[in-house]
Formats: C-alpha cells, sequence, structure tokens
C-alpha cells in the first residue's frame, strides 16, 4: 500500500517539475504562492550587497591597519569579492541566464568543477615540489625568499588538496546530488553562487596567508581569525542552501547521500567553530590568542583535525561513493539497509577517535584508550560501507573491464577499505608506539587521500563532466586508462616508500646498543631515508601527471570533441543527458 | 561534578547511549513496513534525471 501512494506521488512531481520550468522566471510575473517553496527573491540583491559591503570593509582594513601582513590579505581578499561581483554582473548583463530558468541550477555546478580540476592540481603540484624539498633540500634553498620555505608551503599543499580540491568536490556534487535526488531546484537562487565564490575567496585569503607568514599554528585549520569568520559565514549559507534544497523536495524520502551530506555539513561547521574559538590581539592585525591551552588544546586540535579526516574527507566522499557507483554501473545500491547502519554508526563513531593522535602524552589514558577502542570500531561501519559500494557492482562487474571511470571509482573504494583497516591498527597503542611521528603515518593519509578521496573526485568529475555539458561521451576513454594506470602506479610507489621508510625510521629510533645507549643519531635516520624521499616525489610526480591528462581529457570533453579512432557507438559510458 | 564522575559517567552511560542509538538505527532500517520504501530508495540514483 504506501508503494503505491510513492508512486502516485512520484507521477504527480514530474508533472510539477515540468511546470516548474514554465514558472521559474518568476521575477518577470507574479510569483505563485501555492507552489509554496520560492522565497521571496531577495538573494538578488542580497548576494551583491553583502559582496560590496565586504568590498568596503576590505578597503577599510587595507587602508586603516598598520599591520603590513593584514594590508597584503585584505587587499587579496578585495580582488577576491572584486572577481566574484565581475563574475555576477557580467552573468546578469543580458538579462537572466537560460540556467536560472531550468529545472535545476547547472552553472553553479560547472564553475564547481573547474575550480576542483584548478585546484586540485596546484594543490598536487605544491606537493611535489615539497616532496623534491624533502629530498634535496638545497635544489629549493632560497633563503631570500621566505615563501618558499617547506613549512609555508606545507600547509598550502595540505589546504590546497583537502579544502580547495576536497571541498569544491563536496560542494559542486553535493549541488549536484541533492537537486537530483529530491527533484527540485538548488534552493536560495543566487545563494549557490555567493557559496562558491566566498569559498574561493576563502581558500585564496587562507593560501596566499600561508605564503606570506600568516598561520595560527592549528594543524589543517591554519587560517588566522579573519579567514575562519569568513568562512563560517561561507558555511553557514551553504547548510542554508543544501537544507532549503532537501526542505522543498519533491521526494519524499532523502536519499542516504544527503545524509552523509548532511552529516558532513553540520559537523564541519561545528568543528571549525570550535576549533577556532580565539581572541583577535586587534581588529585591525592578524594575530589572535586561542581560547584553549594545554592538553586541552590539544585534544579540541585533534578532536578537530580527526573530523576533518572523518566527515570532511570521508562522510562526504561517501556520499559521492552512493550517488555516482550506483549511477556509473547502472546497478542499484546493493543493501539500502546497510547504507543506513553504515550512516548512522560511522557518524556516530568518528566523532570519538581524535584522542588517538595522543597516544603517550599528557592527556589522560582513559582518553586515550577511549580514542583507541572507537577507532578500531570503525572497522565495523567502514568496511560495511565499504562492502556496500563495491557490491553495488553485483550483476555488472564486466563493466569495471570497458568503463574506466567506473574503475575509478571502484579502485577509491578499495583503496578506502584498504586506509580504513590501517587506521585502527594504527591507533592502537602498541603500534602507534612505532607508527607515530614517522613517515608511516604519511603514508597512511596519502593511501586514503590519493586513493580513496582523489579516486572517488576524479571519477564523479569525469562523470559530471559530460553530464553537465551535455556531451554524449568523454573526450576520450584511453586517456582516462592513461590517468588510472599512471596515477595507481603513483600511488604504489608513494605508499610502499613510506611505509618502508617510516618503519625502518621508528626501528631505528628505538634500537638500543648492548650498552644500553641509542643505536642511532637523528640525522643517520634522516640519511637512511634519502632514497625513499625520492621515490615518494616520483610516485607524486606520475600522480601529478594523471591529473594534467585528465585535465585535457575534460578540457576537450567540454569543448565537444571525441579523439579520433575511439568507437562512438557502442560506448561504454551510458550517455545518460 | 569532578574529573572522576565525569570518567565514571563517561565509561557506563556512555556505553548506554551508544547501544541504544545502535540500536535504534538498526530497528529504523529492518523494520519491515520500511522496506519498500528502501528498495526504492536503492533505485533513486538510477532516474534517468539529468535535467
Amino acid at each position: 500500500m504506501p508503494h503505491r501512494v510513492l508512486i502516485q506521488v512520484k507521477a504527480v512531481d514530474r508533472a510539477a517539475l515540468h511546470r516548474r520550468t514554465l514558472i521559474f522566471p518568476a521575477t518577470e510575473g507574479p510569483m505563485q504562492p501555492k507552489t509554496g517553496e520560492m522565497l521571496p527573491q531577495t538573494d538578488r540583491f542580497m548576494v551583491p550587497a553583502i559582496f560590496v559591503g565586504f568590498l568596503i570593509l576590505g578597503f577599510y582594513v587595507a587602508t586603516q591597519t598598520t599591520d603590513p601582513l593584514m594590508g597584503m590579505q585584505a587587499w587579496t581578499f578585495m580582488a577576491g569579492v572584486g572577481m566574484a561581483l565581475i563574475h555576477l554582473v557580467r552573468r546578469y548583463a543580458e538579462g537572466i541566464p537560460a540556467d536560472d530558468k531550468g529545472a535545476y541550477a547547472n552553472d553553479v555546478v560547472k564553475a564547481g568543477v573547474i575550480a576542483s580540476m584548478f585546484w586540485g592540481i596546484a594543490g598536487m603540484l605544491v606537493g611535489v615540489i615539497i616532496a623534491l624539498q624533502l629530498a634535496f633540500p638545497n635544489l629549493f634553498y632560497f633563503p631570500d625568499l621566505p615563501w618558499t620555505n617547506f613549512g609555508r608551503l606545507r600547509p598550502l599543499h595540505t589546504s590546497a588538496v583537502i579544502f580547495a580540491f576536497g571541498g569544491n568536490v563536496l560542494i559542486a556534487t553535493s549541488f549536484y546530488v541533492v537537486q537530483r535526488t529530491c527533484h527540485a531546484r538548488l534552493a536560495g537562487g543566487l545563494w549557490g553562487w555567493f557559496v562558491f565564490w566566498g569559498y574561493q575567496i576563502f581558500i585564496l585569503v587562507a593560501g596566499t596567508g600561508y605564503l606570506i607568514g600568516v598561520t595560527q599554528s592549528r594543524e589543517y585549520a591554519e587560517p588566522e581569525w579573519y579567514a575562519d569568520l569568513w568562512l563560517t559565514l561561507v558555511w553557514v549559507a551553504y547548510l542554508f542552501v543544501f537544507l532549503g534544497t532537501i526542505w522543498k523536495r519533491k521526494e519524499p524520502h532523502i536519499y542516504v547521500a544527503n545524509w552523509f551530506y548532511l552529516a558532513f555539513i553540520v559537523t564541519i561547521a561545528l568543528l571549525h567553530i570550535v576549533n577556532n574559538l580565539a581572541v583577535p590581539v586587534s581588529w585591525l592585525g592578524i594575530k589572535s590568542y586561542s581560547a584553549f591551552a594545554g592538553v586541552q588544546d590539544a585534544l579540541t586540535q585533534w578532536w578537530y583535525g580527526h573530523n576533518a579526516v572523518g566527515f570532511f574527507l570521508t562522510a562526504g566522499f561517501l556520499a559521492i561513493m552512493y550517488y555516482f557507483i550506483p549511477k556509473q554501473a547502472q546497478r542499484p545500491v546493493y543493501s539500502y539497509r546497510l547504507s543506513i547502519v553504515h550512516f548512522w554508526s560511522l557518524i556516530f563513531l568518528y566523532i570519538w577517535a581524535g584522542p588517538h593522535h595522543l597516544h603517550y602524552t599528557a592527556l589522560p589514558v582513559w582518553a586515550q584508550t577511549l580514542g583507541m577502542t572507537f577507532s578500531i570500531m570503525l572497522w565495523m561501519p567502514s568496511w560495511g560501507g565499504m562492502i556496500n559500494g563495491l557490491m553495488t557492482l553485483s550483476g555488472a562487474w564486466d563493466k569495471l573491464r570497458t568503463d574506466p571511470v567506473l574503475r575509478m571509482l571502484v579502485v577509491s573504494v578499495a583503496f578506502y577499505g584498504m586506509s580504513t583497516f590501517e587506521g585502527p591498527v594504527m591507533s592502537i597503542k602498541a603500534v602507534n608506539s612505532l607508527s607515530h611521528y614517522t613517515d608511516w603515518t604519511i603514508g597512511h593519509v596519502h593511501s586514503g587521500a590519493l586513493g580513496w578521496v582523489g579516486f572517488v573526485s576524479f571519477g564523479a568529475l569525469y562523470c559530471l563532466t559530460p553530464w553537465l555539458w551535455r556531451r554524449e561521451r568523454l573526450y576520450s576513454h584511453a586517456l582516462v586508462e592513461w590517468h588510472f594506470w599512471v596515477s595507481t602506479i603513483g600511488i604504489v610507489f608513494y605508499i610502499t616508500a613510506m611505509w618502508v621508510s617510516g618503519i625502518m625510521q621508528g626501528l631505528m629510533w628505538r634500537a638500543y646498543n648492548e650498552f644500553g645507549f641509542l643505536e642511532y643519531s637523528f640525522v643517520e635516520t634522516v640519511e637512511a631515508m634519502h632514497p625513499y624521499y625520492i621515490i615518494r616525489a616520483f610516485g607524486g610526480l606520475l600522480y601529478l601527471s594523471g591529473a594534467f591528462i585528465m585535465a585535457y581529457n575534460l578540457y576537450r570533453t567540454v569543448k565537444g570533441d571525441v579523439r579520433a579512432g575511439e568507437v562512438v557507438a557502442g560506448q561504454p559510458l551510458p550517455a545518460t543527458a | 561534578m569532578d574529573y572522576h564522575a565525569f570518567a565514571e559517567f563517561a565509561r557506563s552511560w556512555g556505553v548506554v547511549y551508544l547501544m541504544v542509538l545502535f540500536l535504534a538505527g538498526c530497528a529504523y532500517a529492518f523494520w519491515p513496513r520500511n522496506q519498500a520504501k528502501f528498495d526504492r530508495a536503492a533505485r533513486m540514483p538510477l532516474d534517468e534525471d539529468q535535467g
């Protein structure tokens, strides 16, 4: 009985969807209150007004501050806001664009795809540079150019790949998925563009800040107080746009991917605000002091830091998995029940795992054990989710041979399983006493970052580009094959080098001679790691090369080209336009 | 509430809290009446609705 009702609701909704394309240029006629979903279009002046207001504020700070770093940050901020305003003015210069009248907002997702590709290459390039700096310290040593120092480039790399690349992928895919699975246009009108541009401005201010030496020295939360406040504003807008779209959905059930996206957005808001609680020294200076000190500060930072992994790099990308793998494989989710248990157990366990970063520190032992226990329990939801993603291919395993995009998505899930197996092992105190502070951690992070987050993002971007630009297929499947293999081999070089290097480093640190003295000096361990650092840089270079291949392929796809010699008929990618 | 009381509370009632949440999640997932809804939801990405 309920099933029949649902079908009827859906039939009505399809009609409503088509009607909406007629209704949507509501600015030109009286609004239709019956639809009950369209807010008065305050966004048309609110968003530009906010940008203009912040332009004035930025100008005030830039001209009034006595802190040269703050001056540079303010001018950079104004440049970003100016770009956003120019884009919006040009977009609406010749009337309302067609995209604003469609059933779904696609242009903002397209912008997100382009931004993801751009920041991805930028962040990976900086990664290769700092990997080379570690292998050859003299090669990139410029005493007169402090911004080339490893200490400044390292947060630039981590933030660029996690927040600029990953964040743009998450915002773009979430905007795409929530509209399709709710059968509703993105809520808030221009606010979607505010989220997009606001986020780019944050990245610009944060990234250039690191280069000139602005940092509050909190891992993965280095931007100073004013950038944090701006991001809070952008993130709240993001939450409202996402929730607003769910609110006006035409589909009674909220699809599991939207639950994961929502958990990611809400939790990141919470983590960001608490971790960045700080008092600025002056309203016109960059410096602030954290609200926390001592071991409470350490725990707050790792509560934030580990949940950045759990909710940004896991929950958000699991949402991508739950939409793009079924879509690309043309198979339903293997077990929807499992996805529900997966979701609730993952979010309730992850939030407690942070203390495993503080084993054998001043943190109370019971809290360390708690962090370890929850990390081990995370095996269950992690592997449950992995199995659910992989088994979605049941009945379609043959597509792995013919569809390189699907293969990329599936291999990402395999890497997810691998790194979420490794993580709990490393959280066990006995293992951690060997692995902590060594390159093993770096290897672990990159098997998750390159293998899971990177590949699932690449897969989603390969899907989105032909769908959004309405192309029959990608420019070249052979190039996707090349990307897949070059990057996979790059990951293998990277993580094996770091495993060997890290375990060797840990064993050398704890080696004693027969007199009870340490066997090795610190610099001897550094020397021993040199060959592995070269292998790591080579692996990273391969991975970056793959990203360049992808950028070229996507660019030609957008142009509408198809590579000569590639079969058009019987092509494996579904032309689901 | 002093430190020890807090630690004790977390160790005892924390387990109950998480267990209840887990059972509630499972009950929702396996509730027979929800099955049709979930079977349909599992196919939601497959709707040919690119827009």
